[in-house]
């Protein structure tokens, strides 16, 4: 009678702990930086550091809509001084314009499917390219 | 275990006194560690209030108005649905007296009666459409625009019902197809949400004026309300205006020069 009981137990725990021991087989994502812009680069940075773009970028993007639309403050000054236009089609995505290699490649690892692109306009993309 | 009071007071005290020192360096870790500002662009145009002067005189031929309407719809992707139901309106035309109902009379002459008047949002200083949205996506920005934000939107149309313009229109359908040809600089709307002019806010901060003033060869002034030194101003000074429905309250800020027999 016991025996059943372990058994249960071992099957019990294999069924709870499986998201967790099998997520580690789903490829980690490999965001892609082979963009013209951002090989023109001479200093391959983004906006922000990119530690900081990896973590925030989502906040940001809210930031950036609430000061270009409610405060009309369209200029970004980063924490290096430096200048950029506060837009998501025209600044973000002219250097991110691989945007199935680049923001699509997080986004579908962590499940998460911004609507921006409802609206704001992608990138044209060729099938195909890298 | 038995605890008296004291003992009782002093752990709890202890206990809020951590939880609070949590809080706050939680805070601290979540907090944004990016010293970064925002600023206007050195050539952005700026005023108090904007307005425009519609210069009914100058409009002359159809191709007069085709240009305006273009200029207005081809940069903001406003689609084309080719039917009145779904219309999505920023400029648009309509006759003199659904545009200024009760100024219009059986001995007017027979020009006025079909002369088509350019119609757009009036950025009113008291707006009503700001007033009903539930949600705040319809405000009033400093320069005086009517704004719209459109990530708010939730689509429930009060907007609509309290603007006596008609300046709002609702997405019933995805734009996106009836759009002849996309500006892949501005973004689209999406079925669901309210849309209207802008007043070409996003070229104004570029230090660019409207769309529709810059392809209407002087039948369209813009300028800031404010300064009484601005083009507006002194034509304002100069020429008979009107304005739709003021007699509501909404203090629009869109004025119409009607003219006379130079229309004809
Ligand atoms: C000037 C070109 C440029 C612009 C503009 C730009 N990026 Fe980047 N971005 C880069 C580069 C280059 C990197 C890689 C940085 C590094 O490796 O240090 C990067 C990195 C990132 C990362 C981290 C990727 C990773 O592998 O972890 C994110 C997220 C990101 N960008 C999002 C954005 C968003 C959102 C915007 C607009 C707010 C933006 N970027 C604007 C060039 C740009
Ligand atoms: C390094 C991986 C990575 C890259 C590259 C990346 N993102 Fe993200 N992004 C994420 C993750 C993870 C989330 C979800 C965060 C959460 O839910 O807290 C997210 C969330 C977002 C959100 C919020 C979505 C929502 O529904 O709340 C937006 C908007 C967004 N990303 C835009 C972009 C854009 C635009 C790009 C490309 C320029 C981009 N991201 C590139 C990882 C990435
Ligand atoms: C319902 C349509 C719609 C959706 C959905 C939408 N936007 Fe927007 N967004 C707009 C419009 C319209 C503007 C105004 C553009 C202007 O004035 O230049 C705008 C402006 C912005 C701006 C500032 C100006 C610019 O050119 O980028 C940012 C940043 C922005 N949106 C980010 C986002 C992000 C991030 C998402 C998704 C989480 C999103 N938007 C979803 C319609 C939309």
């Amino acid at each position: 009678m016991k025996r059943y009981v372990y058994i249960g137990i071992v099957a019990f725990i294999v069924i709870v702990t499986y998201p967790f021991w099998s997520a580690g087989k789903a490829k980690k994502p490999e965001p892609k930086l082979d963009t013209p812009e951002i090989q023109k680069l001479v200093e391959k940075k983004c906006v922000e550091p990119k530690e900081f773009m990896k973590r925030e970028h989502m906040k940001l993007l809210n930031q950036w809509r609430d000061a270009a639309l409610r405060d009309g403050t369209r200029v970004y000054v980063n924490s290096e001084g430096k200048e950029f236009t506060v837009s998501l089609q025209n600044t973000c995505m002219k250097c991110h314009s691989n945007k199935k290699k680049f923001c699509d490649e997080c986004h579908n690892y962590a499940g998460v499917k911004p609507y921006c692109w409802d609206c704001h306009i992608a990138p044209k993309e060729e099938e195909g390219q890298i | 275990m038995k605890m008296n009071r004291r003992d009782f007071l002093k752990l709890t005290g202890t206990g809020t006194i951590l939880g609070l020192a949590g809080l706050g360096l939680f805070e601290r870790v979540t907090e944004e560690a990016i010293a970064a500002q925002f600023s206007k662009d050195a050539k952005a145009l700026n005023a108090k209030r904007w307005a425009m002067i519609v210069d009914l005189r100058k409009f002359k031929t159809e191709e007069d108005y085709r240009r305006i309407i273009n200029a207005c719809h081809s940069v903001h992707n406003v689609p084309d649905f080719g039917n009145p139901k779904d219309e999505i309106k920023w400029l648009w035309t309509d006759t003199y007296e659904h545009s200024f109902p009760g100024q219009e009379h059986e001995f007017m002459p027979e020009w006025l009666e079909k002369k088509p008047i350019p119609l757009l949002c009036n950025h009113c200083a008291n707006p009503p459409c700001v007033r009903v949205c539930p949600v705040k996506a319809t405000f009033k920005s400093p320069d005086g625009i009517t704004q719209q934000d459109y990530h708010r939107c939730i689509g429930c149309r009060f907007c609509m019902a309290a603007c006596p313009y008609g300046a709002r229109s609702f997405n019933w359908r995805d734009p996106r197809p009836f759009i002849k040809k996309t500006n892949n600089e501005f973004p689209t709307r999406t079925k669901g949400v309210v849309e209207k002019c802008n007043f070409c806010t996003e070229r104004l901060a570029k230090g660019l004026k409207p769309a529709c003033v810059e392809e209407s060869n002087g039948a369209l002034i813009f300028g800031d309300l404010m300064d009484p030194d601005s083009e507006v101003r002194q034509v304002l000074r100069k020429d008979f205006t009107i304005r739709r429905k003021a007699e509501l309250g909404t203090q629009p800020s869109v004025f119409y020069i009607i003219g006379g027999s130079e229309n004809v």
